[in-house]
């Protein structure tokens, strides 16, 4: 009886006016700090708002777009990464009806990426406004197509696995096509190449970088063995070392008329590199698994593959999803030190840019900046991917 | 214990069909480790007393067969710069120009008769050396300067095509001509180059006092010059007129006419295939020798019909210059200069007096019978 009168009504939330007489001014020293922050504050951004708005001169950066987004791609072949993007842009579409969440996020920002391209205040071509347009639209084509009988979570799987295959014929041209001419991967760069060497990067150091974590708690010696030694070497390596090895060493060893594509030596040794990385922020997880589990899964009669594939991995994974995510966000930004072996990225170009006009060579910290903001937009994107994801799996919460 | 066996046997055998999958990929890098394990132990047997290792040599090209494999190719493959404004950098579309590009392009030209033929690799300061002693370039062009270390370990060094060297930038308005007037001046440099060095050397020698401004990058120091934290700023001259083209007032800086270091720019080819080496070289003369005889990009067509005999060797109209031994067509060099122009064309195009990225005086780079040093071979 007592405890039922003793439960009151929650104080209500506080209105903002509340909050900031109970938090900013209590006492005459927090008005005191609070004005104080508030001066400080209001001199930092209208410093940072006035060089941002009247003193910067952000002309390198407009009428550079095109360098910055695809580098040295030949002009008129440009349509071909387009295409590409709304490509993706339609399956985003699709897979935010079929799989919904995150991916409707990211369908949503590549709509608006795209209608903010449309309607960009500067100079440019009548191609690239209308292909800002077209973007929202296959979006929005892409969710209509995802609610007739093809919305279905394999044929999204079949279409994106499609679309890896069609994204790279676009790019590297398809041989005896005469509208889709070869373009040399040397001519590819700027946010195209930072974006392809990461995503070749992400994809492909994660399997092989389980498979050596698995290899490397494994009971059979030369196999540990091998694991253990690559994943140590590896670790023990500077990516600026692995890359230098990759494009200077290569070539000492094969004959001079085998040229190993830049692209791909970068890719390779970026690859490996996150890999052997991968492989101890799995092997953390795999740690983290009680033996109760797998003795649990022998009870219940599955084999060594099943416990693998089944119980432990999924149990693993989801625990060093956090490690993961960083490691990809650091892979995304060692890109920049694809410039080693001779690759013109966003950073490279950047210094392209700065270089490509007398007038523009004191505009280094315009140039600079507007890099920087490109990476965290696609950083913080990447961190928000993976806060979404814990969340649906329930990481930190059980 | 069996059924843990069976789990880690289908463990490797997903990692070996993963590895196939990957192809190309991993093959090579399989194919490198072998080798690295296998060169040495053939060459040089373990031992305390063993001297040590020579690097494993390069086998060298023989006598045109990189001619051969560039024709084979269809492209010459180029190292260059692509952020150095006025040599090797982009224009708004991505397209590689600039003075040290153009000779590129004039080897293209002269080979295949298209200066498109190129493909451009962008080298770092660091990595240049090393793909030249690859041969993975056939042709460096990099604003590189010759020097005899670089000679001996990188490659064979061609023609010098631009006479650079260390000058001074100060404000007009300072008054100062020569060093001595700079005595206890601050001078913006940057760091841990040999500029620096070169510096300290000048004025050393000279017994006069200075204050090093240092900073990492380029940029900051003509920023800090022209904000007047510096009386001076050094750097190579054609960097200096680039910088100083940059600047909100250009008129109002001056490049001393002092040079406190020799700078010959000199494009580069892979050592060991002389036909090679020597076509590049007859590329570079005939550009200069192009200049010297009035054959301009403009007035190729006319010059056919010349009178003078050097013309119309060049040309390709009549006589042999040692084109065919090395080669190229007979008027490979009407190819060349109708695609890029001749030695001051392409100096004017980039840093003449109208030149799109910046202006230099001439100086050393006039033809020799205008004062300079650009001097070549006859052609005969």
């Amino acid at each position: 009886m007592n405890a039922t009168s003793a439960i009151r009504r929650p104080p209500a939330p506080p209105g903002a006016v509340r909050w900031i007489k109970k938090n900013l001014l209590s006492t005459w020293y927090n008005v005191l700090l609070t004005l104080v922050a508030l001066i400080f504050v209001f001199f930092v951004s209208r410093g940072v708002l006035r060089w941002v708005f009247f003193t910067a001169n952000w002309t390198p950066i407009t009428s550079s777009l095109k360098l910055f987004a695809v580098g040295q791609f030949p002009p008129d072949q440009v349509w071909r990464v387009g295409t590409a993007v709304l490509l993706v842009s339609f399956f985003f579409g699709l897979s935010w009806r079929v799989w919904g969440g995150t991916v409707g996020t990211f369908a949503l920002a590549l709509a608006v990426g795209g209608a903010a391209v449309a309607v960009l205040p500067f100079e440019l071509s009548s191609g690239v406004r209308l292909w800002g347009v077209a973007n929202p639209l296959l979006v929005g084509v892409g969710y209509l197509v995802g609610r007739t009988s093809l919305g279905k979570p394999r044929w999204a799987a079949l279409g994106w696995a499609l679309s890896f295959g069609g994204t790279t014929a676009l790019l590297t041209g398809v041989r005896g096509v005469s509208w889709l001419p070869r373009v040399e991967t040397g001519l590819w760069g700027g946010l195209l190449l930072t974006f392809l060497l990461a995503l070749v990067g992400i994809v492909a150091s994660f399997p092989i970088g389980v498979l050596l974590a698995l290899g490397r708690r494994s009971s059979l010696p030369v196999l540990k063995l091998f694991c253990t030694l690559f994943i140590e070497i590896v670790r023990g390596v500077p990516l600026v070392t692995i890359l230098f090895m990759f494009s200077v060493i290569l070539p000492l060893f094969l004959p001079e008329d085998v040229r190993v594509d830049r692209v791909l030596r970068a890719m390779m040794g970026m690859t490996l590199f996150a890999a052997a990385y991968m492989a101890e922020n799995i092997r953390g997880g795999l740690q983290a698994i009680p033996s109760g589990q797998i003795e649990a899964a022998k009870a219940v009669g599955l084999n060594g593959l099943q416990t693998t594939v089944l119980i432990v991995l999924p149990q693993a994974l989801r625990m060093v999803i956090p490690a993961i995510v960083g490691q990809f966000i650091a892979l995304f930004m060692d890109t920049t030190l694809a410039v080693i072996v001779g690759l013109v990225e966003l950073l490279q170009i950047g210094r392209a840019v700065i270089q490509s006009n007398p007038e523009w060579l004191m505009l280094d910290m315009e140039v600079y900046l507007f890099i920087g903001a490109v990476f965290w937009v696609f950083t913080y994107a990447m961190s928000y991917a993976s806060q979404r994801l814990e969340q649906t799996l329930g990481v930190g919460r059980r | 214990m069996n059924r843990k066996r069976t789990a880690l046997l289908v463990v490797l055998l997903i990692v070996s069909i993963l590895l196939a999958a990957c192809g190309q990929k991993e093959v090579i890098v399989t194919r490198e480790v072998e080798v690295t394990r296998l060169a040495p132990a053939g060459e040089c047997p373990e031992c305390p007393e063993c001297p040590p290792c020579p690097e494993a040599p390069q086998a060298p090209m023989a006598a045109g067969q990189r001619l051969a494999a560039v024709k084979g190719r269809g492209r010459v493959v180029c190292g260059v710069h692509t952020s150095l404004l006025g040599f090797g950098y982009l224009d708004s579309a991505g397209r590689n120009i600039g003075f040290d590009i153009d000779l590129c392009r004039a080897v293209a030209a002269a080979v295949f008769n298209d200066p498109e033929a190129v493909e451009f690799v962008p080298l770092t300061a660091a990595e240049r050396g090393p793909a030249l002693q690859t041969g993975e370039v056939d042709m460096l062009s990099r604003n590189m300067t010759w020097t005899s270390s670089r000679e001996a370990q990188w490659g064979n060094f061609t023609v010098v095509m631009f006479y650079d060297g260390q000058g001074m930038m100060v404000r007009k308005d300072s008054g100062v001509a020569t060093l001595e007037d700079l005595d206890g001046a601050t001078v913006c440099v940057t760091t841990g180059t040999t500029t620096e060095l070169n510096l300290a050397d000048a004025f050393r020698s000279r017994g006069l006092n200075f204050t090093p401004v240092t900073f990492e990058d380029t940029p900051s120091v003509y920023g800090a010059y022209e904000e007047g934290r510096c009386d001076a700023a050094t750097s190579d001259k054609s960097q200096l007129a680039a910088a100083r083209a940059g600047f909100a007032n250009p008129a109002d800086h001056v490049i001393m006419d002092v040079t406190m270091s020799k700078e010959p720019l000199t494009p580069a080819v892979p050592a060991g295939d002389d036909q090679w080496m020597d076509l590049v070289k007859t590329v570079m003369w005939t550009l200069i020798n192009a200049e010297e005889l009035g054959i301009t990009s403009q007035n190729v067509a006319q010059m056919m019909g010349s009178d003078n005999p050097e013309v119309k060797r060049l040309l390709g109209v009549e006589g042999d210059f040692g084109q065919t031994d090395l080669g190229l067509s007979a008027d490979f060099g009407a190819n060349v200069i109708r695609a890029v122009g001749n030695y001051g064309e392409i100096y004017d195009r980039y840093m003449g007096p109208q030149g799109i990225a910046f202006t230099l005086d001439r100086d050393l780079n006039w033809l020799w019978k205008d004062g300079g040093l650009i001097y070549a071979p006859p052609l005969r």
